[in-house]
């Protein structure tokens, strides 16, 4: 199925639409960028970072980016981060800013 | 439809007059007919007064609705005639089959004044002598194929004993009892 | 050849399952209902079907288990009455709108209160907008049949909706009549296997079912939902013309008896038609020209049909075994009334009866009243009450 439907677009034509509402291509919400959500944004500072992870499963966006082969904190996916603030909380290192958003 | 034969039976939860009923559908389904074979349900107690219905006929039935004027009423349990109206509706020109130790003319003192056929039969003495134990419905049904007359009576002794040694294949010894138990009641039914 | 057979109307629909052999069972008992699930388990028990059978704990639990299985691309089916479809309610519209084409058997029987184990068509009614193909059935046969149908009228590419099979509890689910019955080779060939469009246990191909749906989603989805609901009509003809070929009976939207020449007419549903045709052949035989029309689907509604079929009469009762209680009318009386206004049949005068709720019996006599009121009107033009209670 997945090959058969492209992306669901807002201004859809009914007889357009996957049948019964259907996401016929899991994973489409990398498309939805809702960094511009954001008010507020976490500022992460790698030097004191100590790579403890606690802020990756928090992050209810997966907007903090693990690279996949060495398994490190990389940085901050600003595209889809909402800036909601609970990698800040949760870090216990103190390795995140929470400051005003900046464009 | 004039070949229709409408059938009322009256027993009480438990004794299995529905039962009778559905075994008398399939009597009539073996030799070829259309049938109807009901109970009227209600609440589900043991003793309760219960009704099941028979449509039978050669050409199919569309009614589906209770019985109001039935050419034979059958009754399994005499207590039942102090009661329940039995006779209700009952055609002049059929007949009240009832299993009872007393006679027809003492019987009919109780019904109201209905001047069709009263036949009786006594099934409990018939199922002890033959079965051993108190099963009604075999001589009963035997009895209502007598007297109503919707189906030959060799066929139907054919089929029930086709059925007896599908039934009791493992226990074939009951098949010459039951076998006995309806000849019997054909030959004993009274009021004829 | 068929197979010449006995059989309650319920025995019928759990043969019917039987040859079909679903994939996927769910169901929790409910009188008068109760025998097709307990039927169909003993099926399983003795290695007759392939089925998986779950024995939820709940209707709704039984719906939900078959939206599952059918979102996995399983045949999913299911049995109930009253109550128990009440107790479905939310997730009989979920089915519908994720477009899974379940079957569910329902023994039509009232919705308590009063309480009632009896029949009416207070189930089937109350779910009529809930976007399910409803199939009525006046006897054993049709209930098998149209449980066969059903089948492939649900997995059609143009449909792919849920169909619900309705027959009248204990009148014809615990009757025994006669049935013919198709040879199971013949069932499993004409409604062959299920191949799903897409299935949740497809990890080559990942697919979410049942997302949030806002808006214009959502508007989109219910239009699609009335195109397979048009469509249905067309579909449901191809598959009982096939039906016909394969049996030689005859399904249509619905059942025309005697209405050639008709200037009086009843409009009724499920077992009731049979009594009514009875009285329609004792009026013929006096020279009354009485007709029938029986639905045989209430959703998709045939309005087309049911305002051709009437179009002629002089007068006409609407027979409703459910009532809206909306003040003016059941649900069959004011769907076949607006058919008709808008198909521009106006000649007939149109009348509704209520009848026969909670398991009231309805004898000829009573139907007989009612062409009796019919011929009147046809006779004086004088319609009188519109809403009327048969025999209370």
């Amino acid at each position: 199925m997945s090959e058969k439907y492209e992306i669901v677009k807002p201004d859809v034509a009914w007889k357009d639409i996957t049948e019964g509402g259907t996401i016929a291509q899991p994973g489409n919400s990398k498309q939805f960028k809702t960094g511009d959500w954001r008010s507020m944004m976490p500022v992460w500072h790698e030097e004191k970072c100590k790579q403890c992870l606690l802020c990756y499963p928090v992050c209810p966006d997966a907007s903090v980016i693990v690279d996949k082969e060495t398994g490190k904190m990389m940085g901050i996916d600003y595209e889809h981060c909402k800036g909601c603030g609970v990698c800040t909380k949760t870090c216990p290192f103190g390795a995140y800013d929470f400051v005003e958003n900046q464009k | 439809m004039a070949n229709l034969t409408e059938i009322r039976w009256h027993g009480r939860g438990g004794q299995g007059a529905k039962t009778a009923a559905l075994l008398l559908a399939d009597a009539a389904f073996n030799t070829g007919l259309y049938v109807q074979g009901f109970p009227e349900y209600g609440p589900e107690r043991m003793g309760a007064p219960i009704t099941a219905y028979n449509r039978i006929s050669s050409e199919r039935i569309t009614v589906h609705s209770n019985i109001y004027e039935p050419d034979f009423v059958v009754v399994v349990d005499d207590s039942l005639i102090n009661s329940v109206p039995v006779t209700k509706g009952l055609k002049e020109t059929g007949a009240i089959i009832i299993n009872t130790t007393k006679s027809p003319d003492e019987i009919r003192e109780k019904l109201n004044g209905y001047k069709g056929k009263v036949c009786t039969i006594d099934a409990r003495t018939i199922s002890i002598d033959c079965l051993g134990k108190y099963f009604p419905n075999t001589p009963m049904l035997a009895a209502v194929i007598k007297v109503s007359g919707i189906m030959d009576e060799n066929a139907f002794l054919a089929d029930m004993e086709g059925s007896f040694k599908h039934k009791f294949a493992k226990k074939p010894e009951v098949i010459e009892g039951n076998m006995n138990a309806l000849k019997r009641s054909m030959q004993e039914v009274k009021g004829l | 050849m068929s197979i010449r057979e006995r059989l309650s109307g319920n025995e019928a629909v759990a043969t019917a399952m039987k040859q079909i052999n679903p994939d996927v069972v769910a169901a929790f008992p409910i009188t008068p209902s109760t025998e097709i699930p307990q039927y169909f388990s003993s099926f399983v028990a003795n290695g007759q079907v392939d089925t998986e059978f779950v024995a939820v704990e709940s209707e709704h639990s039984a719906m939900s288990a078959c939206i599952g299985a059918s979102a996995a691309g399983a045949r999913a089916m299911t049995a109930t009455s009253s109550n128990g479809m009440s107790l479905m309610w939310e997730m009989l519209y979920i089915a519908a709108s994720s477009r899974l084409p379940i079957v569910l058997n329902l023994v039509n029987r009232t919705v308590s209160g009063p309480l009632n184990i009896h029949n009416d068509h207070s189930d089937a009614m109350g779910a009529r907008d809930a976007g399910w193909i409803q199939l009525f059935s006046e006897t054993n046969q049709e209930a098998y049949d149209n449980a066969i149908m059903a089948v492939r009228i649900a997995e059609h590419k143009d449909v792919r909706l849920p169909v619900m099979v309705c027959q009248d509890g204990f009148i014809t689910s615990h009757a025994i009549e006669n049935i013919e019955l198709i040879e199971d080779d013949k069932v499993k060939a004409f409604v062959g296997e299920y191949k799903a469009p897409w299935s949740l246990l497809d990890p080559a191909h990942p697919v979410a079912c049942g997302p949030l749906d806002l808006q214009h989603f959502h508007y989109a989805h219910k239009r699609q939902q009335a195109e397979a609901m048009r469509n249905a009509k067309k579909v449901i003809l191809e598959v009982s013309k096939e039906f016909e070929q394969m049996t030689g009976r005859k399904y249509e939207l619905l059942e025309k008896y005697m209405m050639d020449d008709a200037e009086v007419a009843v409009v009724v549903l499920n077992s009731t038609a049979g009594t009514a045709k009875y009285v329609v052949n004792a009026l013929r035989a006096k020279g009354i020209k009485a007709g029938l029309v029986k639905p045989r689907v209430f959703r998709p509604f045939p309005v087309e049909e049911i305002a051709d079929a009437l179009k002629n009469c002089k007068a006409v009762a609407v027979m409703d075994k459910a009532d809206s209680l909306n003040a003016a009318g059941g649900p069959l009386f004011t769907e076949t009334a607006s058919a008709m206004l808008v198909r521009g049949v106006t000649g007939p005068k149109v009348i509704n009866y209520i009848y026969g709720l909670g398991g009231t019996d309805v004898r000829t006599d009573d139907i007989e009243t009612v062409y009796n009121r019919l011929l009147d009107i046809a006779s004086t033009g004088n319609v009188g009450e519109v809403y009327n209670y048969l025999g209370i």
